[in-house]
């Protein structure tokens, strides 16, 4: 039917553009919250959601009581769903889209499908007309047909996708998320609506979490808490440990922290019908007893305080300084994250010969800064130079070091020339670090200078 | 249960530890008897740069008192820094943290964007008690630094037993609950040989003391190799030219009274 046609039938017709996108973030919102009935959601494109039931269905009751209440979450979010369950997905689908709906008993598949038309195939459209001319109406029909000849007919595809939706062969689904290591929650008869209690519920969560992974000898370092709220919103929040972690009070601290640091705050809403409490990544971490190694107990704090600091600011904010040998200054200081310290190792850092002054400046300018210079000799230090519209006279100079760049880093441009580098003081006390890019006359016909740090 | 006056007195103790609490010492004898021995360790230390170009000697100060209260302790220096100041005055160098004194392994840097967030790094930090010192650096007039959240920082230093100290660049000093407030300026170092600049020195003025006298001028130089602070307000390098610091408001007959350069904001 065209548009017109439409109009001209049902004059107040509403007309709207089909938006793929919005369909395909409501189907990934729907699945979201379908992750409440089981943690194995796939799409199933254009319409469907594919729920893994497995090992599920007798938390609810069993299957058909489980369909149910995933048909009755549904109603309550004014969708209305076509709810089959059955032993592969493909017969669960066909029967969803074209068959009754209802729960297939184990082992009943192919009696089930078999009255289901050939439409329930989906196979391109010349198939389905050239299995209707010949006289196939139903599954049935084409399962009792020897399938070499159906295959050289009609294709491999078709024919798989038969012998799936008939039982016969089983196929796995892809789930959105892979399964966590290790999942608690907790469901609640009426929802659940006191946020200033909710760390009573997630503590028991918690604790009960980290008592499976205690058995299995392992602690956590990444953490999700996920609320399923009724009206089908789900909120995630995710936190790491710098260290693998059975500690509840201090997973409990993370997680305040996180959600303290939400910029759309946790709200219930009209309440949550499920909290669950995912540990996403585990460790092996063996059971330890803190009180007889002092030194530990105060690296776990360490540890503990590290955490907090990433969870409120960021695990990119949170630093330590890690060394490379090489002589280039630029590259001689990184910064990585906290939490991966190796510990108890003697340190990378070079510690000054005695009785030199500081010849590296405290804070360093990345890139370097370009000043204005008056020097006596071309490859003298500076007399004066000008940062930042000041003026600063050099009172003390020492100087060049020279720093060559690493070759075999650079092939060409302008990291290949030679820095000359010169600390200098001037008339009020600062201390800078400035050097001379390029070697006067061979590298360059005139070298420009930079101030590359400042010295406490 | 407890009578509410005695929690009152607790936590009054808390707040304002008595004067007999440990200090930490500078190192240098002649500003250690004026100080009483030196700052307090439990407490919140404030430094103010007096131009922004004074910046790095407020963070060197800083940074060697951080070392002073760290020396035979192995136990890490918090270190937060607002964003802003990297543009300002660059990065933290770890060999320059090196030169200075101070283990660069042994620091956690975080990195912050304003001043309310370097003082909840600061705070979380002050509480914890595996912490040796915790620095914060703030840029500007941070009105999140205000008296509670210098009485904050304060109850945290004190309860955790290691000091806190707060640099201020582009700030002028106001009334906080710190129990020492310094202003620093960078001094001339004393010449090495071939005239090359030497350790690390600084204009201090002590601007308030909790239980002092306050108003006293140094000129000191941070030896690194000692780890201790060494006082060099008479003995200043002939070739620096400027006047030698002397305290100000000091006891009589000690020396003129000299005006203390102040450009503030």
């Amino acid at each position: 039917m065209t548009l017109a046609d439409a109009r001209a039938r049902a004059p107040r017709l509403a007309v709207a553009q089909t938006d793929g996108d919005a369909d395909e973030r409501l189907m990934l919102w729907l699945a979201a919250f379908c992750e409440q009935f089981t943690p194995l959601v796939a799409l199933d494109p254009p319409c469907g959601l594919m729920l893994d039931a497995t090992g599920c269905a007798h938390l609810f009751g069993g299957e058909a009581a489980m369909r149910a209440c995933v048909l009755q979450a549904m109603a309550r979010l004014n969708f209305t769903g076509r709810v089959a369950v059955a032993g592969t997905p493909d017969a669960a689908r066909a029967l969803a889209r074209f068959g009754a709906e209802s729960v297939t008993p184990p082992g009943e598949d192919e009696n089930v499908t078999r009255p289901l038309s050939i439409a329930a195939l989906e196979a391109p459209r010349e198939t389905s007309v050239a299995l209707t001319r010949a006289g196939l109406t139903t599954l049935g029909d084409l399962a009792d047909r020897s399938s070499a000849a159906l295959t050289a007919r009609f294709g491999a595809e078709t024919m798989r996708r038969l012998t799936r939706i008939l039982g016969r062969e089983d196929a796995r689904i892809t789930p959105l998320r892979p399964l966590p290591e290790c999942m608690v929650e907790r469901r609640f008869a009426e929802p659940f609506l006191d946020l200033a209690s909710i760390e009573n519920v997630l503590r028991p969560l918690i604790a009960e979490a980290m008592g499976i992974l205690e058995k299995r000898g392992e602690g956590g370092r990444a953490f999700e808490m996920r609320f399923f709220r009724t009206d089908g919103a789900v909120r995630a929040l995710y936190f790491e440990t710098g260290a693998p972690s059975r500690n509840v009070e201090a997973l409990l601290r993370l997680f305040r922290l996180k959600a303290e640091s939400l910029a759309d705050p946790l709200d219930p809403g009209f309440g949550f019908d499920v909290i669950r409490f995912c540990v996403l990544r585990a460790e092996a971490l063996a059971q330890s007893q803190i009180g007889f190694e002092r030194q530990s107990a105060q690296e776990s704090e360490l540890a503990d305080l590290i955490d907090r600091l990433a969870a409120r600011f960021g695990r990119e904010r949170v630093l330590r300084f890690a060394a490379h040998e090489t002589h280039d200054p630029m590259r001689a200081a990184a910064y990585v994250y906290a939490a991966a310290s190796p510990s108890s190792q003697p340190s990378p850092w070079e510690k000054p010969e005695p009785g030199e002054p500081p010849l590296r400046p405290l804070f360093l300018f990345d890139p370097p800064q370009p000043i204005e210079t008056m020097a006596e000799t071309p490859d003298g230090p500076p007399m004066h130079f000008k940062w930042r519209r000041v003026r600063h006279m050099i009172a003390r100079a020492e100087g060049p070091e020279r720093i060559a760049p690493e070759w075999w880093r650079d092939a060409v441009g302008r990291n290949r020339r030679t820095r000359d580098y010169y600390r200098l003081e001037d008339r009020e006390g600062h201390r800078f670090w400035v050097f001379r890019e390029g070697l006067y006359e061979s590298e360059t016909p005139a070298p420009r200078w930079f101030l590359h740090g400042l010295f406490a | 249960m407890t009578h509410p006056l005695a929690s009152l007195r607790k936590s009054l103790a808390c707040a304002y530890p008595a004067a007999a609490s440990e200090t930490i010492a500078l190192g240098a004898p002649s500003l250690d008897r004026r100080l009483g021995g030196g700052i307090l360790r439990a407490a919140l230390h404030e430094a103010y740069a007096e131009t922004d170009a004074d910046a790095p000697a407020a963070t060197g100060f800083a940074l060697a008192l951080a070392r002073r209260a760290m020396a035979g302790a192995e136990k890490p220096l918090l270190w937060a820094r607002q964003e802003a100041l990297t543009s300002e005055a660059g990065a933290p160098y770890p060999p320059g943290l090196a030169d200075i004194g101070l283990d660069p392994a042994a620091v956690a840097f975080i990195r912050v964007r304003d001043a309310r967030e370097a003082l909840q790094a600061g705070a979380e930090a002050g509480h914890c008690a595996t912490v040796g010192a915790t620095l914060i650096e703030l840029f500007g007039e941070a009105r999140a630094y205000d008296l509670t959240a210098s009485r904050r920082l304060a109850l945290a230093a004190a309860a955790a037993g290691a000091p806190i100290f707060i640099t201020r660049v582009a700030a002028s000093p106001a009334p906080s609950a710190a129990a020492s407030r310094w202003l620093v300026r960078a001094a001339p170092s004393r010449a090495l040989g071939a005239n090359a600049p030497g350790s690390a020195a600084f204009e201090i003025f002590l601007l308030r003391r909790r239980g002092g006298a306050a108003g006293y001028a140094w000129r000191v130089e941070w030896n690194r190799d000692r780890g201790a602070f060494e006082d060099r307000t008479f003995g200043a390098s002939p070739l620096s030219g400027a006047v030698a610091s002397l305290p100000v408001g000091g006891a009589p007959g000690e020396g003129a009274p000299q005006t203390v350069r102040r450009k503030f904001g």
